[in-house]
């Protein structure tokens, strides 16, 4: 309980060293208050959005864009996943090309799916889903081919049928690995739908900060960044707590930590 | 042993030989035309050197793998796929780690479609004569090595198999707990009466717990060279027996034939690449 209670402590500590320096900073002059604001600004206009109620709305299309490249990206990855683990020959086939389009930089596709979905919130799903589906792919695949042979003689002798071996053994180890996974799948969700906010958008927090950006608002950038960083640890949070509940049959030392 | 002819055994292997093709393209002829027979509720265990098939063998048995001449007889019938009137126990981890120790015992019968309240009844009843009652909810990382082990021994006895195959299951086990787990399955199988075939390479955990003990050569092509009936009453307990007369002296005519065919194992390995 000491160790919990002065582990906050010192994280509380590091916020305000580092906002106390900034404040500092701003007050004799190192820092250009033009381009680096000060905490205190950055702290009411966030106060501000939030009590007027202006800012509701772009965390609502940020939130959906991110929950649904997630959760599209996740049954694709999975599905695609699991299907190439199991056809030995087919995902050898297909291997180079995985490859070089996982490799491909995403910002350079967000023009075109801007075009091919429109400026509303698919442009955006769609970027999201391109990073979530092969994070999620590539763990679904590992884990299914990484399954303990002991473990798969052991269910052919209990007398298990293809079936059954998908649902006892396959589909576990598959979810586990997901799971794995989770919390940088849910960050590359965020970063996707922001991105692609950035890019070309009439609403969400990435439109949002672009479009401080464009007045040289650096108040409202970095206020902006400041509801993302919550936002961010508030989703991580969800996502630990559904992780610690699907996943009691794992060790300990075996959970994800923060990666997104 | 009027086993030899009775086409009432539970195992019969005739002439069962296992050739492998290694990477590099050549043939390696892990066991050469064996022939065993195991009646049924008769405990064999299978000794031999490190690296001589034994495992190979069992899990010919399971019909994990297919002989590549000769034919396992189950039952006086011909095995084709696997092996459905055998339950294994395997060496390693086998247990299915998201699933409870519960879930674990109950999969198999799960499989063989019965209702879900009999599956968890008779679960239960397999885990308390394990001696796990308090351990149902208990995930496979929560167990200690000893209490794993018998998780998996319930998983296999809950099913009823007639013919129950062991792959060293207690070798990664400490000694002491090695000893009560010895105990724990002869008290088992004196109650149910299966054929065992147990594969070890330990020889006087072999005396301690068979009615007869196999000898296997060293590999390649290992064959069987001693059949030995083990003449100490039941029931036993297999720490104590292991410092009576009758133990001492069979297992001295048993170390003696077993002894060169370690060492050849030995010089074999140290030879080959």
């Amino acid at each position: 309980m000491k160790s919990k209670f002065s582990l906050v402590f010192w994280q509380i500590f590091v916020l305000f060293s580092f906002l106390g320096a900034w404040h500092v900073g701003t007050e004799i002059g190192i820092l250009d208050p033009f381009f680096f604001s000060r905490p205190w600004d950055v702290l009411v206009r966030t106060w501000r959005d939030f009590v007027s109620g202006t800012i509701w709305r772009h965390l609502w299309i940020t939130l959906v864009e991110t929950v649904l490249a997630f959760v599209i990206g996740s049954i694709a990855g999975v599905m695609t996943g699991f299907w190439l683990a199991r056809k030995e020959r087919l995902s050898a086939v297909l291997q180079p090309y995985l490859k070089a389009i996982n490799a491909m930089p995403r910002v350079v596709l967000a023009p075109i799916f801007a075009l091919w979905f429109g400026l509303g919130i698919w442009s955006k799903v769609a970027l999201g889903v391109t990073l979530v589906f092969f994070i999620v792919f590539f763990a679904v695949y590992q884990g299914v081919r990484e399954v303990s042979p002991v473990l798969v003689a052991n269910a052919r002798i209990l007398g298990m049928n293809e079936r059954q071996m998908l649902r006892h053994l396959y589909l576990p180890a598959a979810l586990s690995w997901m799971f794995a996974s989770l919390h940088t799948a849910v960050g590359f969700a965020l970063v996707g739908a922001v991105v692609g906010e950035y890019l070309g958008s009439a609403a969400g927090l990435g439109y949002r900060i672009q479009q401080a950006e464009g007045s040289f608002d650096v108040t409202g950038v970095f206020s902006g960044m400041l509801i993302l960083a919550v936002f961010v640890l508030l989703i991580d949070g969800i996502v630990s707590f559904v992780e610690r509940r699907l996943l009691v049959w794992r060790p300990q030392a075996a959970s994800t930590t923060l990666q997104g | 042993m009027g086993v030899a002819q009775t086409p009432t055994e539970a195992v019969r292997l005739e002439g069962v030989s296992i050739v492998y093709r290694l990477p590099d393209g050549t043939n390696y002829a892990a066991v050469a035309r064996i022939d065993l027979a195991v009646a049924p509720g008769e405990f064999v265990a299978l000794v031999g050197p490190t690296g001589c098939g034994k495992s190979t063998l069992l899990n010919v048995v399971a019909g994990l793998i297919a002989p590549s001449a000769g034919q396992v007889l189950i039952d006086g019938s011909p095995l084709a796929g696997i092996n459905r009137r055998a339950g294994y126990l395997f060496q390693q981890e086998a247990l299915f780690p998201w699933k409870t120790a519960l879930a674990n015992v109950a999969l198999g019968l799960e499989v063989r479609g019965l209702p879900r309240r009999e599956c968890e009844d008779r679960a239960r009843h397999w885990l308390g004569r394990v001696g796990l009652a308090a351990f149902a909810d208990r995930y496979p990382h929560q167990l200690s090595g000893g209490q794993k082990k018998r998780v998996g021994l319930a998983q296999v006895l809950a099913c009823d198999p007639a013919i129950l195959l062991m792959d060293e299951p207690f070798g990664p086990l400490d000694a002491q707990t090695r000893s009560i787990m010895g105990d724990l399955l002869l008290e088992l199988w004196s109650a149910e009466k299966k054929a065992v075939l147990f594969v070890t390479h330990d020889l006087e955990e072999a005396i301690a717990l068979a009615d007869r003990v196999v000898i296997m050569s060293a590999g390649p092509e290992a064959r069987l060279i001693g059949d030995h009936r083990v003449p100490i009453s039941r029931p036993r307990d297999t720490h104590e027996v292991r410092l009576t007369p009758d133990f001492l002296e069979i297992h001295r005519t048993l170390w003696h034939e077993l002894r060169n065919e370690v060492i050849k194992g030995y010089q074999r390995s140290e030879l080959s690449p």
